[in-house]
């Protein structure tokens, strides 16, 4: 199979190589995929598949991009790159072409393949110097929504990213009479390593959602003075600030749907009475995002390419890296596609319109959300102290210990409150490289993306993802423990309190094994653990149909675990995929031999 | 024995050259791979705390507080420079610099050592004095931004500072930062000024606008007092024991 490439499909770029060439400044310079197509459908997706050729072109632009022209790294002449589509079953001959003036790769987001073709600089091969090209070639063994992303310095936060497809042999069990890609990302002017800078000489640099004075004034009229006080004396003693949600916010980014910030309103047509796969994307260096379509629920019917049982929503947290597939059916008027930063700085924006030009009221930006004592892991019961701004009651996880997700769809109302406390911490505090510790771990996989605890809809959670197919869990031969850690006031981020160069050697597993990795996240925000090469099968209470994932957004004080096979011999990047995060250290290689 | 030198030399570099040809990082991979994450890069920051006009009720001065640091997440090198001129005599003024190894030795908190260098130009005797600076800087609960510091001059005084700040957001970008500084002397130095006990205390209250996070003018007071017998002796010399002085200025950093 491999060596018949006979026949290929030989994708070119004719609409990059011309729009860079011809159009530079003077359109947005979006991807294919992002532009309107008329017709039946957005995109072919049926037919025979076959082996895939394709070349990406890596290259320094000055282009429009956010409503002005900046120095982007493109691929193929676009921000995001385009569309890979593969074909499971088949063969994937991806060429890159680096034309930067820096070393480069790609990295084949959530692709199992052999380690060699991962594309992670010094782990799985050296990197493409300026001018030279690398050819990853590997069969194609799963299906559905992903993306590929420099994996070099910074460079993805230049736009060097893009979606990857991968449609299946057997068609997915639900239907669908359209298909778009909704790529989220985040765009900033800034240098990046000036934004890395600014973050190591002073981390709140971008936060301009402090609580300040006034704020003070207004929780003393609305809360009383003495609730209020110890709320602010709570949070100081800690030295954390409630309103570190984002480290780089709307102060510095603009936020893209398929390229385009919110002006520009990135369209995808329809005809009434259709149903619609939306596949999200966060293609984002830094930031999470809470996408809902007013007046259109949601079902979700994929999330990291791997298909679940459909769930419907009115709205859904994204961490960086993850994807997440819905089907939606509009009826005859246009809808806004809304996805917010977490922190409520800023969001992307774009419409599903029956026809061109026609759009949907865009909704105001919430409020700006504060963390609670149960996310700096704090055991409520021993505290002395009220605070504020606490989530409601004392209810039970919403996922049960029958393992049913049964989260809080039926009612769509407020949440019921935290999760159960499931362990407590040890006595290492992981040195001076991490400021705080999860006192009590909460399983937090039937609560909802911190921030919309509140929201009056329904809201997906973890707990809800559950394979369609039963599959054989083996229980696992061995266990290990890691803890995020981080130290914010000097933007120094790690695993067990160590960074990447402070470790000597690799996780090993060993080839064969299936092994259990539990996770602690000691810090006060989210962070999204990406394994490469193998998946994560994620510990939510599902039984014998836990979903597969390949990032997973863990929320402040969680404690969770996932099962890994380790099946995929090789050295394997492991790392929390907030990217200033990663270059900070929050990285390891895992071995499997 | 000379021989026997060059032949054990020979072995060991045969040793490294075999070494290097198959050089693996701890991971695995090859030894000329570069590194997957810059997480050792250095970085470096100046920070003008006060660049300030101070209007006094003796001379006005233009008055000065910076401090920079460069290097690594634990290990860095740290400047410290304060000081003021007169404006009438520009040459003329106290100015400090102070040269620092720092290093995190807890979550919120550095130790700092290394030397202080005193000027004191004229009028009068030009004085210099050489310190060394065993201090701590650190964000201490409340988020108080705190520098204890002990210095032992080249005389053997010893001395203690705390210098204390608070950043208080206001608005956004509208930020009140009130300072506390005291210096404690455990032996007579009359030659500077310096009586054992409390010598001072600092009070300051600046109101910044960031125009920028790394740019904000300022506007603010600046109350000062000598204490105990280091009053005493700047009233025998006829200097003033408090001064008031009304203070505007820009903060940045780079």
């Amino acid at each position: 199979m491999t060596d018949d490439l006979d026949g290929l499909t030989r994708r070119t770029f004719v609409q990059g190589a011309l729009a860079t060439g011809v159009l530079s400044g003077l359109l947005p310079l979006t991807p294919a995929y992002a532009r309107p197509l008329v017709g039946p459908t957005a995109r072919v997706s049926s037919g025979a598949g076959s082996s895939v050729k394709m070349d990406l072109i890596l290259r320094p632009e000055r282009i429009e991009i956010a409503g002005d022209i900046g120095s982007v790294m493109t691929i193929n002449g676009s921000v995001p790159g385009p569309l890979v589509e593969l074909y499971e079953g088949h063969d994937a001959v991806l060429r890159v072409i680096n034309h930067l003036p820096n070393d480069s790769s790609i990295h084949w987001h959530g692709l199992l393949l052999p380690f060699e073709m991962d594309g992670v600089p010094g782990v799985t091969f050296p990197g493409i110097p300026p001018g030279e090209t690398f050819e990853a070639r590997f069969p194609v063994v799963q299906s559905g929504t992903y993306w590929y992303h420099s994996h070099s310095g910074l460079q993805e936060q230049s736009g060097v990213y893009g979606p990857l497809v991968v449609h299946p042999r057997k068609p997915d069990p639900f239907a669908y009479d359209r298909d778009y890609i909704v790529m989220l990302s985040d765009w900033t002017f800034q240098d990046p390593h000036r934004v890395a800078a600014r973050l190591k000489k002073r981390s709140d640099y971008y936060n301009y959602q402090k609580r300040t004075a006034i704020d003070f004034l207004k929780d003393v009229g609305s809360e009383g003075l003495s609730p209020t006080l110890s709320d602010r004396f709570a949070w100081g003693n800690m030295r954390m600030d409630p309103t570190d949600f984002a480290d780089v916010t709307g102060i510095a980014y603009s936020y893209l749907m398929n390229g385009l910030h919110p002006e520009g309103n990135w369209t995808g047509l329809f005809k009434p009475g259709e149903r619609i796969r939306l596949r999200f994307i966060n293609g984002a260096a830094m930031s999470f995002f809470n996408v809902r379509i007013p007046d259109l629920p949601m079902t979700v019917v994929a999330a990291d390419g791997q298909n679940i049982d459909p769930v419907e929503i009115d709205e859904f947290q994204i961490g960086v890296a993850e994807t997440y597939d819905v089907i939606v059916e509009p009826r005859d008027r246009a809808y806004t596609l809304f996805a917010e930063s977490m922190d409520r700085s800023g969001f992307a924006r774009g419409t599903l319109a029956p026809a061109e030009g026609t759009q949907a009221a865009v909704p105001d930006l919430r409020e700006r959300p504060l963390r609670t004592m149960v996310d700096m892991g704090m055991d409520m019961e021993k505290m002395d102290v009220g605070v504020m701004e606490m989530e409601s009651g004392k209810g039970m996880s919403s996922h049960g210990p029958d393992g049913q997700g049964t989260g809080d769809h039926e009612m769509g109302g407020p949440e019921k409150g935290p999760g159960p406390i499931v362990a407590r911490h040890g006595p290492d505090h992981h040195g001076p490289a991490n400021t705080s510790v999860a006192t009590v771990q909460r399983d937090r996989l039937g609560e909802r993306g911190r921030g919309l605890a509140e929201v009056p809809h329904r809201v997906l959670v973890y707990a809800d993802l559950r394979s369609p197919e039963p599959r054989e869990i083996r229980p696992p031969a061995r266990e290990m423990e890691l803890h995020l850690t981080g130290n914010m006031e000097r933007y120094m981020w790690s695993f067990d309190g160590k960074k990447f160069s402070e470790v000597k050697g690799p996780i090993e597993f060993s080839y064969g094994e299936r092994l259990r990795l539990t996770m602690v996240n000691d810090t006060m925000m989210e962070h999204p653990i990406h394994l490469h090469g193998m998946w994560m099968e994620l510990e939510n209470g599902q039984g014998d149909r836990i979903p597969r994932k390949h990032t997973i957004a863990i929320k402040p004080a969680e404690r969770v675990s996932v099962l890994i096979d380790a099946d995929a011999p090789g050295r394997w990047a492991f790392h929390c995929h907030l990217l200033y995060h990663m270059d900070m250290g929050m990285f390891r290689v895992v071995r499997v031999s | 024995m000379v021989s026997l030198r060059v032949t054990i030399s020979l072995f060991a570099a045969m040793l490294l050259v075999a070494a290097g040809a198959g050089a693996q990082t701890p991971d695995g991979a090859p030894a000329d791979w570069p590194e997957p994450v810059p997480d050792l890069d250095f970085y470096g920051m100046l920070l003008v705390d006060q660049f300030e006009y101070r209007a006094t009720n003796e001379e006005d001065l233009i008055a000065w507080e910076v401090a920079g640091w460069y290097g690594g997440d634990v290990n860095r090198l740290f400047f410290k420079s304060e000081g003021g001129r007169r404006t009438s005599s520009p040459t003329a003024g106290d100015a400090e610099l102070q040269l620092l190894y720092s290093r995190l030795i807890l979550p919120f908190w550095e130790v700092q050592l290394g030397v202080r260098q005193d000027f004191n130009d004229g009028p009068g005797p030009d004085r210099q004095r050489t310190f060394a600076v065993i201090g701590l800087e650190g964000l201490a609960p409340q988020r108080f931004v705190a520098e204890p510091a002990l210095f032992i001059s080249d005389e053997g005084d010893v001395s203690f500072r705390f210098e204390g700040t608070y950043d208080l957001f206001v608005t956004q970008r509208l930020v009140a930062q009130p300072r506390f500084e005291f210096d404690l002397a455990f032996s007579d130095a009359a030659d500077f000024g310096v009586q054992s006990g409390f010598n001072d205390v600092v009070f300051g209250l600046r109101l910044r606008y960031e125009i920028r996070r790394e740019l904000a003018p300022y506007v603010g007071f600046n109350w000062s007092r000598k204490l105990g017998d280091t009053a005493d002796q700047a009233r025998d010399e006829g200097e003033q024991v408090d001064d008031l002085s009304f203070v505007a200025g820009v903060r940045f950093w780079f």
